[in-house]
């Protein structure tokens, strides 16, 4: 047997998070439990907006187990809730109080929170609380005329302008211009497990501790300890299983908040699990935006300009993300094709619905869709092919990295590398675009109603600037990598384990992986915006080569070997030609402990620490495709075939990779067809039950082709990965609307998502006509 | 009807006696009073099928039925499907096909899937699809529980 490495990046290996899970001893925020816990509930508003009159509390005070209620007097001396970026002068008088003062602003919005022994009777209490509010007129289209705000500010908190080159000089030269009014719904993450969170005070140690925390503990300790006045030594945050992040989990919202205060309060661990119906009205809405849209081109198809005016809901309050999603729509607009002068302003505005933020792909989602719209519409104008029009614009594998005067996430963008041509290329002959559009000509002349649509993307991931890993392999030859990132389901553990189990030499299942814990590494940016992998899988690399060549250093002295004749394999240091004595991980481990005679003048430990920092975002690209079927009776989407081509740099483990396009695409399905948080014009939620807000089964969900790509390493790290989280539905909408639109004629009758059978069985019948 | 009552639940072959207010919803019995916190609540009402548990055989909503209706009849939940260290097929399945991901709703898939397998092994694609489509998964777009699926019928015809 040769003493050669065991390749672990590239492969799929099965998860080391599954066993847990599998078992029904998984630990999401709603299984853990303290000894003399209460349990909170949540008082909401019924009113879309309205002036908070009075709160009966008495009926409720006097239901047995209710130990306290609380209303906005009780909190006084919390601030709203904060951005996670820091203050922001011009937005703080749009944040979330965390229980609702002189005036509530969406259904849903917290007036009081009843703390009691038991669930159901904090339930029953709450029930009993009588509320008065003085109902005010309403907001509930951002693209309609602003309202007032607090009485001296308007609902435009603000309006986000980015771009370069002249836009009214490019107009004027243009041989066509080609404008469109789209409209993206309101929809969002809606994970399967809702919210849940258990402050716990820890007297002894003068330690807070918020368990059920999610992608971003570290950036929300930093949040809290500025909202509390406290030190962060003296709070943590504790990541359980988490039943799916998608952007929206993992802020900070008023119940988190509370649960923290009532807990120092009380000195008693405090509970709350947010139920379905508050999920729909109270966690992070996201998408909703209404684009003005024109552009410049030349007689050859050819963009010359990009001229955007949107209008973004922000729902009732601004969040912890502050205008991040218009700012990124803004930067990512322009997608793979080149530019030569853009302009766009996205009017950040508050409606009175469910505040809004991130969710998978936000700011992308929208601007996918938009923009391929518009170059269907520029295909259509200038009588060229789908295919052409796009080929004509993209940006080629010469010009990168290419860099754009715009920023998105506060990062200026450098797409570092890619072959957008190659990957089209690649995608229209694996999808057999060429003879599908043959068979969509003869099945319609046979009176079917099918379509072929296409969307390119270009998504962004591995956001910075800095994170790090420790490493440290315990005597049995376990070795423990603890990170500053989070998991949301994705499959960190197993990709940090795949990475650090390949320099090190171990197998895999050696490795375990801890994450979102504030009380085990001092900094992390968690999980989110795809960088966990890019960025701890870097970090962790750096550190395992550390380990690695302490390692093999010990153990050159121990072996009496030259260290350049050594390798480690199966968690044994051993001589590269196998010959010879060897020595194990942990024995090395042993020898390294503090009070070991043979350590010589090393620091204690086979343990070490690695950093890495980015200067820029890395971005993958990719390709959708889809073959649609309309049922002219009833208006309904059949997707006949589907294929999503995405180069992802590097696959750690392709297998899970798929998974996080398979999985992505539902999600894009269900905003590009089902999901919708409706409201009436009183501002009143229509989609509050999982029967209302329709995320996508297996039937609706058709079998996806994944063509996975690698021919664009990231120049922005060492390992060359890109990340994987958000390609699978950065362009559904885009894609889905290009194939209904094309099945009903390509008139570009498409101009909203979601596309309910209710829109396209009229437009079917006004084809008839 | 908040009095308390003493009622005996069969779980995974173990009785629990225990004192609940007959509107207690038989997954928070479940969860709360026996500790068996596999079985999750995704919705409350009857939608998501993450609280899927077998009783006499039978898939069924637990957070739609209330404790007190589960008296002398058998639950399964997710914490009974190994052997010992033995997975069940259906649990070997679903991590050799990556059909989880954040994990939540996978005790519901599980409970769902085997409660359909047990009653009928000869389920079509088709078939498996339609009842596949009574839960929510919001991770995996569904193509690798179906396939999952589809490879544990095949191993518990041949164990059965």
């Amino acid at each position: 047997m040769t003493a050669g490495p065991t390749r672990w990046i590239g492969v799929s290996v099965e998860r080391l998070e599954d066993p847990p899970l599998l078992i029904g001893r998984g630990q999401f925020a709603g299984d853990l439990s303290f000894p003399h816990q209460l349990h909170m509930r949540i008082v909401r508003s019924p009113s879309a907006h309205g002036r908070l009159k009075a709160i009966e509390l008495a009926a409720a005070n006097a239901v047995p187990g209710v130990v306290a209620i609380w209303t906005a007097n009780d909190v006084t001396h919390i601030p709203p809730i904060d951005f996670r970026e820091g203050p922001n002068e011009k937005l703080a008088p749009f944040r979330q109080p965390v229980l609702a003062k002189d005036c509530v602003r969406y259904v849903g919005e917290p007036v009081a929170a009843v703390f009691a022994t038991d669930p159901y009777v904090a339930e029953d209490a709450a029930d009993l609380v009588s509320l008065q509010i003085d109902e005010l007129g309403v907001v509930v289209d951002a693209s309609l005329a602003p309202g007032e705000f607090g009485g001296v500010l308007t609902t435009e908190a603000t309006i986000c302008r980015q771009g370069y080159g002249d836009v009214a000089a490019a107009f004027r030269q243009a041989a066509a211009v080609v404008e469109l009014d789209l409209s993206v719904g309101r929809h969002s993450g809606v994970p399967l497990e809702t919210r849940g969170a258990i402050g716990r005070y820890d007297a002894a140690r003068d330690v807070l501790e918020l368990h059920g925390a999610a992608k971003v503990p570290h950036r929300n300790r930093e949040t809290l300890a500025r909202m509390f006045g406290r030190s962060t030594a003296g709070l943590h945050l504790y990541e359980s299983h988490v039943g799916g992040g998608f952007g929206i989990r993992g802020e900070i919202y008023p119940e988190d908040i509370l649960v923290l205060v009532a807990a120092m309060r009380f000195r008693r661990p405090v509970k709350w699990l947010e139920d379905r119906r508050e999920h729909m009205i109270a966690a992070n809405h996201s998408r909703q935006q209404r684009h003005r849209i024109r552009a410049a081109v030349d007689g050859d198809g050819h963009l010359i300009a990009i001229d955007d005016e949107f209008f973004h809901d922000q729902g009732a309050y601004i969040r912890t993300h502050g205008t991040r999603v218009v700012d990124t729509a803004c930067g990512m607009l322009p997608g793979p094709y080149r530019l030569p002068h853009f302009r766009v302003a996205g009017h950040f505005r508050l409606t009175n619905k469910t505040p809004a933020a991130t969710y998978r792909s936000p700011g992308r989602y929208e601007t996918n869709f938009v923009r391929e719209r518009l170059m269907d519409a520029i295909a259509r104008k200038l009588d060229l092919s789908r295919v052409e029009v796009r080929r004509r614009n993209l940006i080629s594998s010469q010009e990168m990295p290419f860099e754009r005067p715009l920023v998105a996430l506060g990062d200026e963008v450098v797409l570092d590398s890619g072959d957008y041509e190659g990957l089209l290329d690649k995608a229209i002959a694996q999808f057999e675009w060429y003879k599908l559009e043959v068979d969509v000509m003869r099945r319609r002349e046979s009176g079917e109603h099918v379509g072929l649509g296409l969307a390119m993307f270009v998504e962004k991931s591995g956001l910075g600037p800095t994170d790090g890993a420790r490493i440290n392999v315990h005597t049995d030859g376990v070795v423990e990598v603890i990170t500053g990132g989070a998991s949301v389901g994705q499959g960190f553990e197993t990709v940090i384990a795949q990475v650090c189990a390949e320099i090190l030499g171990v197998d895999y299942r050696r490795v375990r992986v801890v994450h979102g814990r504030t009380d085990r590494i001092e900094y992390g940016i968690g999980a989110h915006a795809t960088r966990a992998t890019v960025m701890t899988a870097n970090a962790a690399a750096i550190a395992a080569e550390k380990v690695r060549a302490k390692a093999l250093n010990m153990a050159a002295q121990l072996l009496q070997q030259d260290e350049s004749a050594l390798t480690i394999a199966n968690g044994d240091v051993v001589r590269t030609d196998s010959t010879g004595a060897s020595i194990s991980l942990g024995d090395l481990a042993h020898h390294l402990r503090p009070a070991s005679s043979t350590r010589g003048d090393r620091d204690p430990g086979l343990s070490e620490e690695g950093w890495f920092t980015t200067a820029h975002m890395t971005y993958p690209y990719g390709v959708q495709l889809a073959l649609v079927k309309i049922d002219p009776g009833t208006g309904a989407i059949r997707i006949e075939k589907m294929m999503i081509a995405f180069d992802v740099g590097r696959a750690i483990n392709p297998t899970l990779v798929r998974g996080q396009l398979v999985g992505g695409f539902a999600q894009g399905l269900g905003g590009a067809l089902f999901e919708e948080f409706a409201y009436d014009e009183a501002g009143q939620p229509l989609s509050v039950t999982l029967a209302d807000y329709l995320i996508p089964t297996a039937s609706e969900v058709p079998h996806v082709d994944i063509l996975l790509t690698e021919d664009a390493r990231s120049k922005f790290n060492p390992l060359g990965i890109k990340g994987a989280g958000e390609g699978g539905v950065a362009a559904v909408g885009a894609v889905i609307a290009s194939a209904v639109d094309d099945a009903l004629g390509g008139k570009g009758l498409i101009l909203r998502l979601p596309i309910t059978p209710q829109v396209v069985k009229a437009a079917i019948d006004e084809l008839k006509v | 009807m908040n009095e308390r009552r003493e009622i005996t639940l069969t779980i995974n072959d173990v009785l629990y006696t225990v004192m609940v207010e007959p509107r207690r919803t038989l997954v928070d019995v479940i969860r709360d009073d026996c500790a068996q916190t596999g079985t999750h609540i995704g919705c409350e009402h009857g939608v998501c099928g993450a609280c899927t548990v077998l009783l006499d055989g039978e898939p069924v909503r637990a957070c739609l039925i209330f404790a007190v209706q589960a008296r002398e009849r058998s639950i399964r939940t997710v914490e009974g499907l190994q052997r010992g260290e033995q997975l069940h097929p259906m649990q070997e399945a679903f991590t050799r096909h990556h059909a989880l991901q954040c994990g939540f709703c996978t005790p519901g898939f599980l409970m769902l899937a085997v409660g359909a397998l047990e009653k009928w092994p000869d389920l079509n694609d088709k078939q498996l699809v339609d009842i596949l489509s009574s839960n929510l998964c919001r991770c995996t777009g569904y193509e690798n529980i179906i396939k999952a699926v589809r490879a544990a019928a095949i191993q518990m015809k041949a164990q059965a």
